[in-house]
């Protein structure tokens, strides 16, 4: 005879019980689920993705009213349990009795709510369940938060409003954020990545009162006496087990419902799951030992032997743009060292913490792909000594392999646990592949492998790919192109890092698949090599796209138009002239102005340009790079010279400008402007690198956009000198020529190493912005040349056929 | 087979090209590596871009104009493009480039 259960709770730990229940064995129980909250089981820790818009609520649900019906599950949604009969083995819900042979409570957690005056407020809630997310997706632009707790689910939430454009204010009682998985030096780095998103933090803020209005609340009162308006107050304190039913009917409880290593109560019918329960004095919040249990339970439920066992648990946030990670212990200690890797051009910190040759705790932050590998040492108690000098590098360093991230991947064991939320380790993805599973959905569907936060997806398709090899498409073009597996950030390193001073080089250190490349890396390798290498690496013509390596814009007939450079924007008849004349003699069918303030003569044939040039050079035209991805122009206007508003000579300094510039590569295009007074007819706020002369000075602002993107400069710093400000803007370009990805627009590059490097960088960093001027100059000292008259003299065969025999026929 | 001299492989750069205009239209000579060349017509079958201006990769050239990418041994499209170019017999004897003669004469064209 069937046997009945009843489940109370429908969440993330009871639903994987009856996921389990329901495969292992289909017909054994007549399964009821109640839930207070009206709808069914959906993924909790995805809630801070439906928050910050990234998912639906839909793409969320875990088992939907279709997954119920088909395994049988009588569901009781909506419906509060009012009480346990042991003695009668009768759950009593609001609407009726149900009885009983086995019952698994999983009541989960209530969030705690600090009694602070004021706490029973209307717009006082907690970060747990749908109708709190909803509520604080209602909030806008117009709106004004603050979020009480600094830890995982606060600043998911704050990060997540944030998204929508709230004014989120965090208020959090320690001297560093999430303090339980981070350091004091991660915790700041997470800090300033979370402020550049416009959220603000007070630490060691302790709160004194909720003050409201109309029974609304209106403000959050500390106890300095600072008063922080909102519209809405998020306490994300914490979670405490709740056990009421369980009390109530008996159990024994602590912290949490009292379970054995069979997740069973001190009632042998009566199991407990989740956050409810307390397992050798410890209560659980993260996911993955909440499956643990479930898995646990559901075999005992079937008679299986199984018990359960704490592990160590490792954190990730799932905030957009803030990686971080953490596992074991990282206090300092006597008997404990640390070794530290510190990025700060990339926003990298990672700490690895070492007792006695084992790795006890890591906090990365920045760069977390190696998190899974230091979690594996730390597991296992691997002995670090032999690889100690390169362990911070990751797997990717030791025993000698190359820099490929897939070898870290390969080199893992098969018991090395990829998904930390779900417990599934390599050896479970890889069965699951080779019954079948040939893709990232398969492999989530039958192993759950990065079904729930989603944070090991890359690891789990690098698992496809090295088990697959050619018959896995890796998803997102992530790598250069299809000859590495490198992103360009890690190619950029390497040549750094290992002194990479040829393509060559680079194609055979990083294991190159393709002889020589394609068209897509080998302008990006050419760039790199030739901007951290300007005096060793020769530029390569032939790996640069047809425009930059004829210093030409080729048209779509194949011609080319010819852009002569007007420094400033300034021309003389002389000038005019000689650019009518080239006009007329090579039957430029069309001359335009353009946008950059200079001539733009479209239709040349590719034969007549050194010819052209030639003519232009005559009267000291030289190119204008209306090609290249390097300076293009420096717009300005009149300044003090005509206009009457005019506060300084912007003319000047827009010439000064692109003298100092011109010649010069960077990742993408660069386009500079000076406008003498804030009206700024030079629009200078919407170029790459912009200067407004005001009365005391120069502002200059950085990282606009009028392209595919419109954007407005921000600005860096203003300064008093013209000396000063020609000086920032070279360390600014130089630091964007060191670090940017190519065909990354300057505004890209900043919005990935941030405002606040910038300027430390450039602005505060007096020395170092002398040695990116230096390092700038010292790559001017090659690349400040025409290269029209150097092809007029050098090249211009090369311009023209090989053979022609058209006209050996016509004699 | 008649062969006609085109030039010295040094005035093509390495995993570049240069033009040879005939009366059938212009052939780009491609050069891989130091001393390998191909042939081909100039013209993309897409939209008419000139190959020789491409960026050459392995035995293949990439179009300037929209990166569809041809297979310099049999003039097939690589990847998703579908299309063909025509390619032309070529040799090296001394450091000289020679073209099989067909391909310029007029009596090919006819």
């Amino acid at each position: 005879m069937k046997q009945r259960l009843v489940v109370i709770g429908a969440g993330m730990a009871s639903g994987r019980v009856l996921e389990h229940l329901t495969e292992a064995a289909p017909d054994a129980f007549d399964i009821t689920l109640f839930n207070a909250e009206p709808r069914g089981n959906y993924n909790r820790i995805m809630l801070s993705p439906v928050l910050s818009g990234e998912k639906t609520y839909e793409e969320i649900v875990t088992h939907d009213d279709a997954w119920y019906a088909e395994r049988g599950v009588v569901c009781r949604f909506g419906e509060k349990v009012e009480k346990i009969d042991r003695e009668m083995k009768v759950v009593e819900g609001e609407n009726g009795h149900v009885p009983y042979d086995k019952l698994v409570v999983a009541t989960g957690s209530n969030p705690f709510i600090i009694p602070l005056p004021g706490h029973g407020l209307d717009g006082v809630i907690a970060y747990r369940d749908l109708e709190d997310t909803q509520q604080m997706m209602g909030m806008g632009p117009d709106n004004k938060v603050v979020v009480i707790g600094g830890g995982l689910l606060g600043l998911e939430a704050a990060a997540g409003m944030a998204a929508h454009g709230v004014d989120v204010t965090v208020v959090h009682i320690m001297g560093h954020l999430m303090e339980r998985q981070l350091d004091e030096a991660a915790g700041y780095l997470l800090k300033k990545s979370l402020e550049d998103k416009g959220i603000k933090i007070y630490l060691q803020a302790n709160s004194k009162e909720i003050l409201g209005e109309d029974g609304k609340v209106r403000a959050l009162l500390l106890d300095d006496g600072t008063e922080l308006p909102c519209d809405l107050l998020v306490m994300a304190v914490g979670i405490r087990p709740n056990t009421g039913l369980a009390q109530q009917a008996g159990l024994a409880t602590g912290r949490g419902v009292h379970v054995d290593d069979q997740m069973l109560t001190s009632d042998p019918d009566v199991y407990a799951v989740g956050e409810c329960v307390e397992h050798n004095g410890e209560v659980f919040g993260l996911v993955a030992p909440l499956y643990d249990q479930a898995k646990v339970a559901a075999r005992a439920l079937l008679e299986e032997d199984v018990a359960f066992t704490q592990k160590t648990l490792s954190t990730k946030l799932k905030v957009t743009g803030c990686d971080l990670f953490s596992v074991g212990d990282f206090a300092d200690g006597p008997g404990r060292e640390n070794i530290v890797f510190r990025d700060p051009s990339r926003g990298v910190y990672k700490r690895l913490v070492i007792e006695e040759d084992r790795l006890i705790g890591a906090v990365m932050y920045g760069d977390t792909a190696d998190g899974s590998w230091f979690f594996g040492l730390i597991k296992d108690g691997t002995s670090i000594d032999e690889m100690r000098e390169t362990l911070i590098f990751g797997p990717a360093y030791q025993g000698g392999d190359t820099a490929d991230p897939l070898s870290a991947v390969a080199a893992l064991p098969p018991e090395a646990e990829i998904c930390g939320c779900n417990g599934v380790c390599k050896g479970d993805i890889i069965e699951a592949i080779n019954e079948g599973a040939n893709d990232l959905g398969a492999v989530r569907a039958s192993t759950k492998a990065s079904a729930s936060c989603g944070t090991c997806t890359g690891l789990v398709e690098q698992v496809l790919q090295v088990t697959l090899g050619d018959d896995f498409q890796m998803p997102a073009a992530q790598p250069i192109c299809g000859c590495t597996d490198l992103t360009h950030e890690d190619v950029r390193r390497l040549i750094k890092g290992q002194e990479l001073k040829s393509q060559a080089a680079v194609w055979q250190e990083l294991s190159w698949t393709t002889p020589n490349g394609c068209h897509v890396c080998r302008p990006a390798i050419n760039y790199y090599l030739l901007a951290d290498w300007p005096l060793e690496y020769q530029d390569d013509p032939q790996s640069r796209f047809v425009n930059e390596r004829k210093h030409a814009n080729i048209q779509k007939d194949g011609t080319f138009s010819v852009v002569p450079r007007m420094w400033g924007g300034i021309t003389t008849p002389e000038e005019l002239r000689a650019i009518a004349d080239a006009a007329d003699k090579y039957h430029v069918p069309t001359v335009k102005v353009t946008g950059g303030q200079r001539i733009d003569l479209l239709g040349v044939k590719g034969e007549d340009l050194p010819a052209i040039w030639s003519d232009l050079n005559k009267v000291g035209l030289v190119s204008g790079h209306a090609y290249s991805k390097g300076l293009r122009t420096v717009k300005t206007c009149v300044g003090t010279d005509h206009c009457r508003f005019g506060t300084q000579d912007s003319t000047g300094l827009g010439i000064k400008l692109e003298k100092t510039l011109w010649g010069s590569w960077t990742p993408h295009k660069l386009k500079l402007a000076v406008s003498g007074c804030p009206r700024n007819c030079a629009e200078a706020t919407c170029k790459d690198i912009g200067v407004v002369c005001v009365d005391s000075g120069y502002q200059i602002s950085i990282g606009g956009a009028a392209g595919m993107d419109v954007k407005e400069t921000e600005l860096l710093c203003q300064v008093s000198t013209e000396d000063e400000a020609i000086e920032v803007v070279m360390a600014v370009t130089q630091a964007y020529r060191e670090g940017g990805k190519y065909l990354d627009r300057l505004y890209k590059w900043l919005g990935k190493v941030g405002m606040d490097w910038v300027k430390a960088e450039v602005v505060d960093d007096l020395e170092n912005r002398a040695a990116l001027v230096a390092r700038f100059e010292l790559s001017q000292s090659i690349y400040r040349k025409d290269p029209w008259a150097e092809h007029v003299k050098e090249k211009a065969q090369t311009y023209a056929p090989i053979a022609d025999f058209t006209l050996e026929a016509a004699e | 087979m008649s062969w006609v001299d085109i030039g010295h492989i040094d005035e093509v750069p390495v995993r570049g090209a240069r033009l040879v205009k005939t009366h059938i239209g212009c052939i780009a000579v491609f050069r891989t590596a130091e001393a390998e060349v191909f042939a081909a017509t100039n013209s993309c079958p897409h939209k008419g871009g000139p190959l020789s201006e491409g960026i050459v990769h392995g035995q293949s050239v990439t179009c300037p104009l929209h990166n569809w990418v041809f297979d310099l041994n049999t003039g097939e499209a690589k990847g998703a493009d579908d299309g063909r170019i025509t390619t032309y017999t070529v040799r090296l004897e001394d450091g000289r480039i020679l073209l099989d003669d067909s391909a310029v004469s007029r009596r090919s064209a006819a």
